[in-house]
């Protein structure tokens, strides 16, 4: 029982470090590695499941007759294209958000637009 | 016994990424992150994945992160907002999945729902109904052929929105100003330079190679694609950006990955036309087999080709913007001389 | 060519995607995307049409048997959505050629017409198909357009705006995948139909209440349910205009549709309702939800954000009639989808004309518009009283028959504090009246909006008016779907 589930919490607490790196850090190229490390963690999840005892890798042969199951290993072929895809825009979207605010940090983000909200108003109440 | 080295492994990289501060480190990180779980995949005989994560995680998305930490900074701020509610989050969550684990098939049965149902004739009869030995490429290119086309769209739409965000309009003689810069930085390294250009017509052939031998061995179009373009990419990193926009220019590169898109999608409508449906494959020719055969050569020509123009378009975008930044700070420091 | 109507609403404009970009030509792009999506408005009428008459259709793709390939099963609400998201593409699209020219840069129009056709073929895809992995895939090839449209706004909130969405949007997609991935580890299966029959066998084991938990969770992150809320307002304000137009009508409610075919169709009404105390949780959420966001609403000073905050309270009240569990409940969220998409985009729409002639749509900039373009700003009034609810309007009716299936189930003091809601619309729609209407206008005076605008803002008007007052074609569709999802048919 133990060793049967022990696989799967290793995995849970990679995704659940990835959740954690992407909520608790202010860095934004920090937030798009935690994004990965979460989606990757559940690549390994996945992959995993498709896993059988004394199986080999689904590449028909006349001498094996145990395989792993291959349809995880297509979804998951699909997921990891999606996740490069979004590591991708992501990275594009934080050029620009350097570009226009100078900095990275979430928090220094937040108070400039904040700044600038206040500004706004202002300007509208004077009107 | 490797795949509890291999997840331990694994943990102690994740909280390496966590403690770091250096932002190169962490991408560096995360390519190590990359690597050890394709080693763990091959471990689980899943090789066709292991293939994509090694040249996805550790080197396409990695290389990305380096590109953009030259132009935003290494340096992360100390501040850490908000720990405890992403301890809360990440507790409950993980909690839950724990508390989902406990009803779960164990690990490595042959007896778990997914082996006995669905899967069990993608093995069996793959071979009669499409002829080729590969499993995996079979469902992903047959089977389940839609799934990958929407893969083939998600990667085209990635590559279009990261145009969207940094593509910029430059004026020839800017053009020419940038290339100035870069082969002042890129002289130095003839060695590298030399190496390279034996190199890459290796890796262009070693990316047909796994092209065509998809059917037989791990491999296929996306991972032929995204070999082909380190290519392009190893390139442009050491002889210039330009001089590598000169080999395929943006236009021409735009056009490749609409091709491949279209020519996937044209298949299916290939297959609606002989009166079958949606990828339909067996319509395609006389003899069913036959037919599958074609029709899986087709897409994952087409996956490649959209492929390999998409991570060619993201690379070069993001370096062009880098060279654009660069260009507009030299100024700035003239002007301040 | 009838028999494959199903994929080709999906694969039309998939295909018109790539065609795009190689016209590459901003008029032309735009043209062609124009007609695309009208084509794709005429397969989902056809569509709609057949399954009226002929029920359920399911379609194979690339003629491989259900649980095997991939299938796409159409039934009454799979029609109504696919027609709702069309039919709002096209009418949104014929306004966007002067717009696009003021709000985005001259070299990207050609992205933005593939990518805008990029957002609808991923929602089609996710409301057509019959696979939960295929939703996946479709759902997070929408999302990655989406974050590239939003962030192509103007200002340089939006790319901050896109990036908050982009890492909220891809939690919510890995937790689908986690709840994708337990199900199929639990049944073998990822076809929805295959799934709800073999669910039930194994419903009462943890993994499956996880995957629950976790499927709907991710659903709600993308529907920007109250608390999962937080991204939505500034994506919808700082996006270019007329995509805040196509996705305030469309996007939430492909997520609305995704929670109901999980909910209804995949798990089951026993297993979401009395299994899972959904009931009480979601009626909780939907009812915060509609104060907490009504009232964000009224303070907002930038009339984008206001509408944005009314579109998370009017998620609200779609959630309410979801978690009554009735087909009464069922009907009227399903009507109030429909009708929220005709406000919602007419309002915007508006805006859009606002931005395009004033150049911000801040609160303040409204002064005396009520004279200077009479006929946009009429088309937000009548989009304003659709939202509070006022007779004659399709806002009306969708309250109407919340309202009755809640006092059916004898849901008084619930039923009593949806019309105090209604209220907090008043103050809100109230606040742009007034400035539109009684105040001096200041600065250069600006003309009415041009033709190209006013012609789609005021087709989704009428229809505002027209759904208001005949309600047969929009009731019976709901009501179909409704008995259908309670009919255990998937």
């Amino acid at each position: 029982m133990l060793i049967g589930l022990f696989n799967n919490w290793v995995v849970i607490v990679l995704m659940m470090s990835g959740l954690y790196i992407v909520i608790a850090q202010g860095n934004l190229i920090k937030k798009l590695v935690g994004l990965t490390i979460f989606q990757t963690s559940v690549f390994i999840f996945y992959i995993s499941m498709a896993k059988v005892s004394g199986g080999s890798a689904p590449i028909l042969d006349q001498e094996i007759s145990v395989y792993s199951n291959p349809l995880p290993h297509v979804l998951i072929l699909t997921a990891i294209v999606v996740g490069i895809a979004t590591t991708a825009l992501g990275l594009s979207l934080v050029v620009r958000i350097k570009e226009s605010y100078g900095t990275i940090e979430e928090e220094e983000i937040q108070q400039q637009d904040n700044l600038q909200n206040q500004k706004e108003n202002k300007v509208e109440v004077k009107e | 016994m490797i795949n509890i080295v291999l997840l331990s492994l694994l943990v102690v990289v994740a909280i390496g990424i966590i403690r770091m501060k250096d932002l190169f480190a962490v991408v560096m990180l995360t390519g190590i992150y990359g690597l050890l779980s394709a080693s763990f995949f091959v471990a689980m005989d899943a090789v066709d994945v292991a293939f994509t994560e090694a040249a996805v995680g550790a080197g396409i998305s990695t290389l990305l992160m380096l590109v953009v930490i030259t132009m935003t900074g290494r340096k992360e701020k100390a501040t850490r907002h908000k720990p405890f509610a992403a301890l809360f989050v990440v507790v409950i969550t993980g909690g839950l999945l724990v508390y989902g684990t406990l009803d779960m098939p164990l690990f490595g049965s042959a007896d778990a729902p997914i082996h006995n149902h669905v899967a069990p004739r993608y093995l069996n009869d793959s071979m009669q109904e499409i002829g080729i030995p590969n499993v995996v490429t079979s469902v992903l290119a047959s089977y389940r052929a839609f799934d990958t086309f929407g893969e083939v769209v998600v990667i085209f739409t990635a590559g279009i929105g990261v145009l969207a965000m940094l593509f910029a309009h430059r004026r020839r003689e800017e053009d020419e100003k940038l290339a100035a810069i870069n082969d002042s930085m890129h002289e130095k390294h003839l060695v590298i330079r030399i190496v390279t250009k034996m190199l890459i017509p290796f890796i262009l052939l070693f990316a047909l190679y796994v092209q065509f031998h998809g059917d037989y061995g791990p491999g296929g179009g996306f991972q032929a694609g995204v070999i082909f373009s380190s290519a392009i990419v190893l390139y442009a990193m050491l002889f210039g950006l330009s001089a590598a926009r000169r080999v395929v220019n943006q236009g021409f590169i735009q056009l490749m990955a609409a091709f491949g898109v279209l020519c996937y999608g044209c298949v299916g409508i290939a297959s609606l036309l002989n009166g079958g449906n949606f990828f339909d494959y067996n319509v395609l020719s006389n003899d069913p087999v036959a037919g599958q055969h074609l029709g899986i050569l087709l897409i994952e020509w087409g996956v490649g080709v959209t492929v390999a123009s998409i991570m060619i378009i993201i690379f070069f975008s993001f370096a062009g913007r880098r060279e654009i930044q660069q260009y507009v700070e030299q100024n700035k420091n003239k002007e301040s001389v | 060519m009838i028999a494959h109507l199903p994929i080709l609403q999906v694969v039309i404009p998939l295909m018109a995607a790539p065609i795009c970009l190689i016209l590459n030509r901003s008029k032309l792009a735009w043209l062609f995307a124009l007609i695309v999506s009208g084509v794709s408005c005429l397969v989902s009428i056809l569509l709609l049409q057949q399954v009226m008459t002929t029920g359920v259709i399911s379609y194979e793709l690339g003629g491989w048997q259900a649980p095997w390939g991939i299938e796409y099963r159409i039934d009454e609400l799979n029609a109504l959505m696919l027609l709702i998201i069309s039919a709002i593409s096209t009418i949104v699209l014929f306004a966007a050629p002067k717009s696009i020219d003021k709000e985005i840069v001259k070299g990207k129009h050609t992205y933005f017409y593939v990518l805008y056709l990029l957002s609808l073929t991923g929602m089609l895809g996710i409301v057509a198909t019959g696979d939960a992995f295929n939703v996946f895939v479709f759902l997070e090839i929408t999302s990655l357009s989406a974050y590239a449209l939003i962030a192509m706004g103007k200002k340089k909130q939006a790319v901050w705006a896109s990036f908050q969405y982009l890492v909220m949007g891809t939690i919510g997609a890995t937790f689908i995948l986690i709840g994708i991935g337990l199900m199929y580890q639990m049944t073998g299966t990822l076809n929805m139909q295959d799934l709800s029959q073999r669910l039930p066998e194994v419903a009462q084991t943890r993994t499956v209440f996880t995957a629950f938990a976790f499927v709907i969770v991710g659903v709600c992150l993308k529907l920007a349910m109250f608390p999962l809320h937080l991204w939505l307002p500034n994506a919808y304000a700082y996006a270019p205009s007329i995509v805040t137009s196509f996705f305030s009508a469309t996007s939430t409610k492909v997520a609305i549709y995704l929670l109901i075919r999980f909910t209804f169709s995949v798990f089951g009404l026993s297993f979401s309702f009395t299994t899972v105390p959904l009931q009480t949780l979601f009626m909780t959420l939907g009812l915060v939800g509609i104060f907490v966001a009504s009232i964000s609403a009224i303070y907002q000073h930038n009339i984008k954000h206001l509408f944005a905050y009314s579109s998370i309270a009017q998620i609200g009240y779609m959630i309410v009639g979801f978690s009554i569990s009735s087909v009464a409940g069922l009907t009227a969220t399903l009507l109030h989808l429909f009708n929220h998409a005709l406000m919602k985009s007419a309002i915007f729409l508006a805006l859009a004309a606002v931005a395009y002639r004033v150049g911000n749509v801040r609160l303040d900039s409204l002064r005396g518009l009520g004279r200077q373009m009479p006929l946009t700003m009429a088309a937000i009034v009548i989009g304003g009283l659709s939202l509070i609810g006022v007779p004659l309007t399709v806002g009306f009716v969708s309250k109407w028959y919340l309202l009755s299936a809640l006092i059916e189930q004898g849901w008084w003091p619930v039923a009593v504090l949806i019309l105090l809601g209604s209220m907090l619309a008043v103050i809100y729609v109230w606040k742009v009246v007034e400035v539109a209407y009684f105040k001096e206008p200041v600065g250069t005076p600006v003309k009415e909006a041009p033709i190209g605008f006013l012609i789609p803002i005021w087709i989704l008007v009428l229809a505002n008016v027209y759904f208001g007052i005949d309600t047969r074609f929009s009731v019976q569709v709901a009501q179909a779907a409704a008995e259908s999802l309670f009919g255990g048919a998937l």
